[in-house]
């Protein structure tokens, strides 16, 4: 027994000097925390965020970019020349690029992954961002041309994607456990369950980045998640899980907390093709029923900017729609009536797991209550809200956050779940496909957001925000999120 | 003892044989689609049927169960849809945190629970027995995870003595990844060191009862010997049934305890698997823990009856 007291003894004095010596370091070491593990760490094979959210811009980079606020900025592809027909682009590759295993990066790579992406048994799971690719053609080793089928405005934006990097043929075999890219920090170690770890790339081609060490933890319980932060072994957690705690790290000086934006819309989604959703009437009582403001206090304790349309708020083309589906019960219960239903009716209420459907459904069915409307609340399971709501459409409503940035083409998808049917959004939409001028497009765009919020759609809640904490020294980490990513080539600790 | 032993290998191999169409079937009726689950909101049809195609969802259902028990026989347990590795791999690599720390968590529990169960025994009716039985009744009563998260207040947060949770591999050497389970541990076996103690005390006090622990006594033993050398040997039966069953439970049970400490355990690997419907990796696992249950029942019926010859005719 004693010998067992000395050997505890001694381990908890080890223990409490492995704890320290992080502190006295200079630090080129952080521990980001992540709520989900990535499934796999190839970015074209897979939508889950997290593998992005390891894997963009640090180890695989594409030929454009999405910048920290979401403006699209050059990549692999320093510049690019587009024809006057708009269906040519021709980019100019960055020289001295090399991938993580020494071999060199050229036209030939650009082609390799494009092609893979649109091929008929390609499994990326945004194969629609390469569907106006005609062909890609290598000119010479530093220059490749792509020809599109028709003009694309938003060609450059859907090169950006996660989905849409530039791999090496030569490691496409192991890129989902072992990834092989150009981006400044390459791929050292995988404890499955636990964590990622990344290494700076000393062959890196652009500006090295600050950091030695980068180390993905992921930890999905909340109070985990908090206890790790409070207890140091995170360094920072950019999508924090339990923000019912930010206000105890607001007043801890130890830490910052960054709330900015994601570009989760999120809605009250109706199916518009079962009665009783197919009338508009309804639709707008629903959308007058709700209070924007009280399912953000409660279920997102404050955090999250209400939006009257599917559109992020912080683009410049927002139009700030919510005056038109503002909280007025009795307008709701005139509406009802109107349509028919005085009485108001029963419908299902379908919650994935998120807490902001399952903690804003509760408060939406009680709002939806005083107006008369019963919604029956069901929980489901991801794997099932794709089955069943997704695929299915067997839903008569349900809370989603849509997190693809500029979706609004979904509402002109034939079969979409909201079985939306309007020719004069489709004829919106086609336009602005194929339209290319800036001030075209705004407008556009913005006759979108009017069209869908005109025929109440959906009942758009609010823009899902990113919320987190990290360590009050650690300098450039994004404050929004334009996509899916957590970019750490500009990240350091300050004295 | 061979018909004996014969008769429960036959019962072992059906009870698998059973296990394994029931968990391969309960997953096939389980809403959802692994392709769809990957390839998210933004796929085309025409993706999700390749991806399908390509981790042969396609296939006839008795074709998938025999592939998948027949690989199961020669020690292949397929490759998983999400993580794309073999499942054999992903499975050893949480075994080496659940089953050390199921053991871990059980030498603490039995080092803890025998001597305190034989001496509230001993001391039956005294404020010492009545102390351990209080303690341990609160041992039961309080829910491991919370026991956990006030462990991880005191020793992670406040004191800064171990890390919240998370596990950096045995690679980081033994004592790191000793430490990390530490605290896991503890948490576990508190409640199960509790059940353990009031087990033993109570097959102790019966066993005290006996006419042959009175017989030794008449025979001019003193209190302590007749306890050590008559009667806590006779006691053991019941509670190595329950350090058996104890064990089975800390090795699949301990979900939550890895889900507060962020362990790359299999009950996390179990609980991920069937969210993403990963199902390979599921009905792999759950086979697995079923197999681990049997085999353990099955040696401890075995232990039985080598110390007991009266079960051995009974069977």
């Amino acid at each position: 027994m004693n010998r067992l007291m000395k050997l505890m003894t001694t381990a908890a004095i080890l223990a409490a000097a492995s704890a320290m010596t992080p502190a006295f370091a200079a630090n080129t070491a952080i521990t980001v925390g992540m709520v989900l593990e990535p499934p796999n760490l190839d970015p074209t094979s897979g939508a889950a965020a997290a593998i992005r959210e390891v894997t963009y811009a640090n180890i695989f980079q594409g030929l454009t970019r999405f910048d920290a606020n979401g403006a699209i900025i050059p990549d692999l592809a320093k510049s690019w020349d587009i024809s006057p027909d708009g269906l040519t682009y021709t980019f100019h590759l960055a020289k001295g690029v090399k991938f993580h295993d020494g071999s060199d990066f050229s036209a030939d790579d650009v082609k390799f992954s494009l092609d893979r992406a649109r091929a008929p048994d390609s499994t990326n799971a945004q194969k629609g961002l390469f569907a106006d690719i005609a062909s890609v053609d290598v000119a010479d080793p530093l220059t490749v041309k792509v020809t599109l089928k028709k003009p694309n405005g938003s060609f450059l934006f859907n090169m950006a994607w996660g989905d849409a990097v530039i791999l090496s043929p030569k490691s496409i075999a192991t890129e989902a456990t072992k990834p092989v890219g150009t981006g400044p920090f390459k791929f050292v170690n995988w404890v499955k369950g636990d964590h990622v770890e990344l290494a700076k790339f000393d062959g890196y081609w652009g500006a090295p980045a600050k950091l030695d060490k980068v180390t993905f933890k992921f930890i999905s319980d909340p109070s985990a998640a908090f206890a790790a932060v409070m207890a140091g072994d995170v360094d920072a957690f950019p999508m924090f899980p339990a923000a019912e705690t930010l206000e105890q790290f607001k007043s801890d000086p130890r830490f910052q907390v960054i709330v900015g934006n994601t570009e989760g819309k999120t809605i009250l989604a109706m199916n518009n093709g079962k009665k009783p959703f197919d009338n508009i009437k309804v639709r707008e009582a629903v959308a007058h029923a709700i209070n924007r403001k009280e399912i953000i206090d409660g279920a997102m304790f404050g955090y999250g900017t209400p939006i009257g349309t599917h559109f992020s708020p912080q683009n410049p083309d927002y139009v700030d729609l919510t005056g038109q589906s503002n909280y007025d019960p009795e307008k709701s219960k005139a509406l009802l009536k109107e349509a028919g239903y005085p009485n108001g009716f029963t419908v299902s209420l379908k919650l994935p797991p998120p807490p902001y459907a399952r903690k804003g459904g509760e408060i939406i069915a009680a709002e939806l209550a005083k107006v008369g409307i019963k919604a029956e609340i069901s929980n489901v399971e991801w794997a099932q809200w794709l089955e069943q709501v997704f695929k299915g459409k067997d839903y008569d409503m349900t809370i989603i956050a849509h997190v693809e940035p500029m979706d609004l083409d979904i509402y002109s998808r034939d079969n979409y779940y909201f079985n939306y049917k309007s020719d004069a959004y489709k004829k919106i939409m086609a336009e602005l496909s194929s339209a290319t001028e800036p001030a075209k497009r705004s407008e556009l765009l913005k006759q979108a957001q009017k069209q869908i919020a005109d025929d109440y759609v959906n009942a758009f809640l609010f823009q899902l925000p990113k919320t987190g904490v990290a360590n009050a020294k650690i300098v450039g980490l994004w404050k929004n999120q334009p996509t899916p990513a957590n970019d750490m080539s500009e990240v350091y600790w300050k004295d | 003892m061979v018909p004996f032993l014969l008769k429960r290998l036959i019962s072992l191999a059906l009870s698998l044989l059973a296990a394994s169409v029931v968990i391969f079937l309960v997953l096939q009726v389980v809403p959802g689609d692994p392709a769809s689950y990957m390839l998210g909101m933004n796929a085309q049809p025409e993706t999700v049927e390749a991806l399908r195609q390509q981790m042969g969802l396609n296939e006839p259902l008795v074709w998938r169960y025999l592939t998948w028990i027949a690989g199961l026989a020669h020690g292949d347990f397929g490759i998983s849809y999400t993580y794309k590795v073999p499942t054999a791999e992903l499975i050893s690599q949480r075994l080496w945190v659940s089953l050390p720390l199921a053991v871990y968590a059980l030498v603490l529990s039995t080092l803890i629970a025998l001597p305190v169960g034989i001496i509230a025994a001993a001391k039956r009716n005294t404020a010492a027995d009545y102390g351990i039985m209080g303690v341990t009744q609160f041992g039961i009563a309080v829910p491991n995870f919370w026991f956990a998260m006030l462990l991880v207040l005191l020793f992670s947060i406040t004191l800064r003595w171990f890390s919240a949770g998370g596990f950096p591999g045995w690679s980081a050497g033994f004592l790191p990844a000793m430490k990390a389970l530490t605290l896991p541990a503890i948490a576990l076996a508190l409640p199960q060191a509790s059940i353990l103690a009031r087990v033993t005390r109570s097959s102790l006090l019966d066993t005290l009862s006996e006419d042959y622990i009175r017989t030794a006594r008449a025979k001019g033993l003193t209190r302590s010997q007749t306890l050590v050398r008559h009667a806590v040997r006779n006691a053991m039966i019941p509670v190595l049934t329950i350090i058996g069953l104890q064990f089975s439970f800390l090795l699949a049970g301990a979900i939550i305890i890895e889900n507060v400490f962020y362990l790359p355990g299999l009950g996390r690997l179990v609980f991920q698997g069937i969210t993403q419907r990963d199902l390979i990796v599921v009905q792999s696992v759950v086979m697995l823990l079923v197999f681990a249950v049997i085999v353990i029942t099955f040696l401890v019926d075995i232990a039985y009856a080598v110390v007991d010859p009266r079960l051995r005719s009974r069977s």
